[in-house]
Parts: C-alpha cells; sequence; structure tokens
C-alpha cells in the first residue's frame, strides 16, 4: 500500500518535474531518429575526432544553447523577447573578422592582431547591442519586441557595412579553433570546441544565478515589476542588466558561428536563430509570459531544436522549407500554454472530478 | 481656445511627420535636383514603387491602433506572390483565379492568427512571428525557384499608363511629356480612403480605437474586445494580400527572398506616422506620409548611386528609434503630469 503511494509521488514528482516536458521531447526526436536509421546512435572516431550524428547535434547547437541563455533571462524578466540576437551575431561576426584582417580586405593570410582581441571586439560589440536594447526597454518602457526590432533589421546591415558588403574570409589556421577542434602541437582535441564553449557560458550563467541573487531578483522582476520596486529592487537595473546578457551571449554565439565558416558572412550568419532560441525557450517549459524560469529547460529545449532540425535535413526537408514545421511547434506550445485553453482543460478535470466523486458517493 | 486643446502631444507627432517628409524632399531636390529628383514624374515613382506597402501599413495601422502587432505581412506578401507567379504559370490559373486565391488565403491566414491573438488571448508578436516563418516556409514548399510571370492579362493590368493632366514637362526632343501612374497607385489611394473612412466614421473602426486605448473600459462598455481584435488581424491580412496583388504587379515575379525585411518598413511607416505602439492612437493619412518618407529615403540613396543598399535600411531604422524614443518621452511626460 504505502509502495504504491511512493510509486506515485514518484511519478508525480518526474512529470511535475520543469525538465520532464522538454526531455520527453528530446527523447521522441532521438527515438523517431532511431527507427528511421539505427546508425543515428553510433559514434566513431574519423581522423583523431569523434564522429557521428549525437556529436553534430552537440556540436551545431551549442550557439543555439548559448543564445538561449540570454533569451530565457530576457523572457523571465520582462515577457518578451529579444528578436535581434540573429542579426547581433552577424554584426559580431562581421566586427571580429574586420578588426583582425582589417577594413574591405575580402581574403587574408595574415592577422593585423592576435585572435583574442579580435573575439573580445566581437563579444563587446554584442554587449554595446545589449546595452541599446536594455536602454530602449528598462529605461524608455518600449515593448521589447518593438525595440529589439530596430536592431533585428539595422544590426545586419551595419554588419554587411563593417564588412564592406563582402564576405571576409580569415585563413588562418589558429581562427578555425574557436568553431572547429583545438589543435595543440601535433595532439588534436577529438571534442569539437563548441561544445566546450557551450559548457562555460552555462556554467558561468549558473554560477551566477545560484551564487547571488540575481536569479531571484529576475524571477520577481518578471512576476511584478511594481511590486519588485516597492521591496527594493532596482527593477529597471535588473532588465537592463538581462538585455545586456542577452547581447553577450549573441556576441559569443556570433564569434563561434563565424569561427565555423572562418569568415564574415553577414547575409548568413545568425539566420532565422531568434526563432530556434525562442523556440529553446518554449519548449523548455518556460512560460513565455514571464516570471520564474528554468535554464536546465532551456538548454534540453535548444538541444531539441537541433535535433528536430538535423531530423527534418535528414528526411530530405528544405533549409527554407524547415521554418514551416518550427512555426507549427511554436503555435502548438503557445497554444498549450494560453490561459484560455488551460481554463478549459482546469474545468474539465475538475468535471471529470467531481462526476467520478458523485459515483463515489452514490456506491 | 478649442484649437490649443486638441493641438496636443498625437497631433505634433503627425506635424513632425509632414515637416520631416517636406524637409527631406527640399533636400533631395536641392542635392539631386540635376539628376531629375525634383521632377514630378519621381515623386510619383515613389508613389508606385510603395503602392503595395502603402496598402500593407494601412492594415498594420489598424492592427497597431488596438494595441497589437502583426510581423507575418512581409512573409504573406512573399508568399501572395509566389502564388501568383506559381499559379498563373505552372498551373494556369487565370488571372482572376489567382488573384481570388490570393485574397482568400489572405482571409484565411488573418482568421488563423486573428482567432489565436484574439479569442485565445496569446502574444500577438509570438503568433505572428510563427506566422512570418510558416508563410516565408510555405513559399519555398510551393518551390524554390524564382517564377516570372508571362499572364498577358496580369501584364495588361500591370502596364497601364494613366496620365496626369497637369504636371507635366518639355522634353529635350520638344515633345510633350506627361506625368502617368499606374493602377496599382490609384487602388492604393482607393484602400487609404476607405480605410480612413472605415477608421474614422464606423462603429467598428471606432472600437478599434477603444479597445487600443483601454481594454478594460472599453468591455465594461459593451464592446466585444476579442471579436474586435480578431477582425483587426483578419482585415490586417487582407490588406496585405492586396498590397501583395501590387507588389507582385510591380516585381512580376515570385521568390522565396521576396519582400524581405518588409514588416520592419511597414511598422517603421505606422510609427513614423504618429500610430502609438500602445494602441489608440493612429491615422492612416500620417502612415501614407510614413510610407513617403521610407520612398523617399529609398529613393535618396537610390539616385545617389554610390551608397551601398544597406544604407536605406539603417536610414529607415535610425529614423524608426528616434520617433520610438520620441513616443517614449512623450508617454513619461504624460505619466508625470498625471502624478
Amino acid at each position: 500500500m504505502s509502495k504504491s503511494a511512493n510509486g506515485d509521488s514518484f511519478i508525480k514528482k518526474l512529470t511535475g518535474s520543469k525538465v520532464f516536458l522538454p526531455l520527453v521531447c528530446l527523447f521522441l526526436v532521438i527515438l523517431i531518429n532511431v527507427i528511421k536509421s539505427p546508425s543515428f546512435l553510433q559514434i566513431s572516431i574519423n581522423n583523431g575526432v569523434l564522429y557521428g550524428r549525437l556529436i553534430d547535434i552537440a556540436n551545431r547547437g551549442s550557439e543555439i544553447a548559448i543564445l538561449a541563455i540570454g533569451m530565457t533571462l530576457t523572457i523571465a524578466v520582462s515577457a518578451g523577447t529579444d528578436i535581434s540576437v540573429g542579426s547581433v551575431m552577424a554584426l559580431c561576426a562581421s566586427c571580429c573578422c574586420t578588426t583582425l584582417v582589417g577594413y574591405g580586405v575580402a581574403s587574408a593570410n595574415k592577422l593585423n592582431y592576435p585572435i583574442f582581441i579580435g573575439v573580445i571586439v566581437g563579444i563587446f560589440v554584442g554587449a554595446v547591442c545589449g546595452c541599446f536594447n536594455g536602454f530602449m526597454v528598462a529605461r524608455l518602457k518600449v515593448q521589447p519586441m518593438v525595440a529589439t526590432l530596430v536592431l533585428y533589421t539595422a544590426a545586419r546591415a551595419i554588419g554587411l557595412l563593417v564588412s564592406n558588403n563582402q564576405n571576409t574570409y580569415v585563413r588562418v589556421e589558429e581562427y578555425k579553433y574557436l568553431g572547429n577542434f583545438i589543435k595543440i602541437g601535433k595532439w588534436e582535441c577529438p571534442i569539437p570546441t563548441p561544445i566546450f564553449v557551450a559548457i562555460i557560458c552555462v556554467a558561468l550563467a549558473t554560477l551566477f544565478l545560484k551564487k547571488t541573487a540575481l536569479g531571484m531578483y529576475i524571477q520577481s522582476v518578471g512576476i511584478n515589476k511594481n511590486a519588485s520596486r516597492i521591496l527594493g529592487i532596482n527593477s529597471v537595473l535588473i532588465i537592463f542588466v538581462c538585455y545586456v546578457i542577452c547581447g553577450l551571449c549573441a556576441g559569443v554565439a556570433g564569434t563561434v558561428a563565424s569561427s565555423r565558416i572562418y569568415s564574415a558572412d553577414s547575409n548568413n550568419i545568425g539566420l532565422n536563430f531568434e526563432m530556434d532560441a525562442i523556440l529553446a525557450v518554449a519548449l523548455g517549459g518556460n512560460s513565455l509570459a514571464g516570471g520564474k524560469f528554468s535554464l536546465a529547460g532551456s538548454i534540453i529545449g535548444a538541444y531539441t531544436i537541433q535535433a528536430l532540425t538535423t531530423t527534418l535535413l535528414a528526411f530530405g526537408v528544405k533549409t527554407e522549407q524547415a521554418p514551416v514545421v518550427k512555426a507549427i511547434v511554436i503555435v502548438l506550445i503557445v497554444v498549450i500554454q494560453a490561459p484560455a485553453v488551460q481554463n478549459y482543460i482546469k474545468n474539465r478535470k475538475a468535471r471529470k472530478i467531481s462526476a467520478g466523486g458523485g459515483e463515489a458517493v452514490a456506491k | 481656445m478649442k484649437k490649443k486643446a486638441n493641438f496636443n502631444g498625437n497631433n505634433l507627432l503627425l506635424v513632425i511627420t509632414i515637416v520631416l517628409f517636406v524637409v527631406m524632399y527640399a533636400i533631395g531636390c536641392i542635392v539631386y535636383g540635376s539628376k531629375g529628383f525634383s521632377q514630378f514624374q519621381s515623386f510619383l515613382n515613389i508613389l508606385i514603387g510603395n503602392a503595395g506597402l502603402i496598402c500593407v501599413t494601412c492594415g498594420m495601422t489598424c492592427v497597431m491602433i488596438t494595441g497589437g502587432i502583426d510581423i507575418s505581412v512581409g512573409s504573406l506578401v512573399g508568399l501572395d506572390c509566389m502564388i501568383l507567379a506559381y499559379g498563373m504559370e505552372k498551373l494556369h490559373w487565370s488571372a482572376i483565379t489567382a488573384v481570388i486565391v490570393v485574397l482568400i488565403v489572405g482571409i484565411v491566414f488573418g482568421v488563423v492568427q486573428g482567432f489565436l491573438i484574439g479569442i485565445l488571448g496569446i502574444q500577438p508578436f509570438i503568433i505572428t512571428m510563427a506566422g512570418l516563418f510558416f508563410a516565408r516556409g510555405m513559399c519555398a514548399v510551393i518551390t524554390t525557384e524564382m517564377v516570372n510571370v508571362a499572364n498577358e492579362t496580369f501584364k495588361k493590368w500591370a502596364t497601364i499608363k494613366i496620365n496626369l493632366p497637369f504636371g507635366g514637362y518639355v522634353n529635350r526632343r520638344g515633345i510633350y511629356m506627361a506625368p502617368y501612374i499606374r493602377i496599382t497607385v490609384v487602388i492604393a489611394l482607393i484602400v487609404v480612403a476607405l480605410t480612413f473612412i472605415l477608421l474614422k466614421f464606423t462603429k467598428f473602426g471606432r472600437s478599434l480605437y477603444a479597445v487600443g486605448g483601454n481594454e478594460t473600459s472599453a468591455k465594461l462598455m459593451g464592446l466585444n474586445v476579442k471579436m474586435t481584435k480578431m477582425k483587426a488581424y483578419i482585415l490586417s491580412s487582407f490588406l496585405c494580400s492586396i498590397g501583395g496583388i501590387l507588389f507582385c504587379m510591380n516585381s512580376m515575379t515570385g521568390s522565396v527572398a521576396q519582400a524581405k525585411g518588409l514588416e520592419m518598413e511597414a511598422i517603421a511607416s505606422a510609427v513614423i506616422g504618429g500610430t502609438l505602439l500602445t494602441g489608440g492612437v493612429g491615422n492612416v493619412i500620417g502612415s501614407l506620409f510614413g510610407v513617403l518618407i521610407t520612398g523617399t529615403i529609398d529613393a535618396l540613396v537610390q539616385f545617389n548611386g554610390k551608397l551601398l543598399s544597406s544604407w536605406s535600411s539603417i536610414a529607415v531604422s535610425v529614423l524608426l528609434c528616434f520617433f520610438i524614443i520620441l513616443q517614449a518621452i512623450f508617454a513619461l511626460i504624460k505619466e508625470r503630469n498625471k502624478a
């Protein structure tokens, strides 16, 4: 008797956990893949590096995971998404490459500055973009999506200006490390570097949110801005900080994406990534209406999206067609989250329980 | 006394817009006068080039008056062009069938978005963003190639010249050149006029303002807020489809990349035209001027010839940013006066 009660509570704990839904989604996507091609789970070593579909998903999903960190915070704090992240990524990549090789150079084998300066410039530009968004949202109280709409168009265009309307190639072996594999002497790291970058970003964010009160403040401001202000929390500053973090994440993701193709392709880097990042947050079980958030859920959501994209491409769907499926998924998630639908489900459950109770009494 | 009371911050925004347009156009005439910018025809060319955008912006204005936003319009225009081109060229529809199909697609699109936003109460931005990616993806599902329109009837519609009786000039050979407009401009101006009447003099138009101004009091007044919102999105998508047809008459092609970023131009035009992002304030005349301003920026970049095309989108973003900040400052002042 007590055993079954324990089992009940365990299942409830499991299904009630925030990361349960995203994990189920990820599991489903992988299951479909395994059924389609049993070799999906295989991981082999080719030329000294790990090779396999799972590694590929973890590798390609890094940028989305990094973006999802910032996006989770902006959604939690202001109930609004930062739709400029994809464009900001392109701008950061352009700035990084242009700093390294100089303005107007299409392809270079020599660098003007050490690589880390270029990376820092890229991340710094991302932070500046975040500051701009944060100022508009926090101080001027513009709706987040409209405020970020400005950079959504402008950033990509500025990126084109910075790179003189061309793809700037950095043909230096060291520049590829960040987006591909690290080589030290003859030894080559078997795991793709973006995975490490994503892990470091997630670890830093978790540390920052758990060890300081920032995470608590963000949730508090997201749930009720005015009440938090009266409690003595500087809500304007908290919102601002969240947007800056989001900009920083976009900067990191942009430099990684640029290093992957060792060039700054302002037209294509980060294209539609804002959609993926928002979808990752929604899939992670976070409410798009702000308030409580779960970073772990968002990260799992990010890899689910990447797995979904890889699956779609494996099924022969073209890159341009993939957004249709993602759009349908995002609509389904928000419909389930919608208050009207939630109330309907609650009412039905209540009716069922009351009907069941009535029967029991009759017996 | 009464005049003074009417002249509040919102009217000021409209005045700023009109002044900005006049100043910008005057600068253009002075700088590029020798290249023919000061001719009446180049003004009409701005209208011809932006006829589709005018329709789209009218729909956007209606949605923004309710306090919402619709960023799916650019992709929907792209999808409309694709359906028109693919339908007429590959499926051999007649021009009229294709146009009707496009209008029906627009209404269906609007009904779905309106239901999700109005009835289920989901954030408009999320839904219309999903709509944006859905419509763009559907273009690719239809075909990823570029389809050119060669339908005779459609071509005839697109190339009709309507000569104006005034404003012409005599060219170097001594022939009188009458300025002309295309049928697209006539349709766009009719849409503006109808939307103006709809917003100003009908019950539906006034309820849009009421819902945008204060949703709770609109509800208490007995207005059906949910249905009003839903209708606004249907209207937006419908006007957007008309805009898509006009856009296709200009470009005569259908491709996946078409009309990318049009939503941004439409929102910018509406905001520049004095429509408040918070809802409740706005009119289509301002939006028309907003479109003319963005059109003038494009024309100026083109007349320069040396600037990269990305400059025009940067200029539009800067203007949008300027007007957003202006609106925010007005709102902050209003709040302070209340307190």
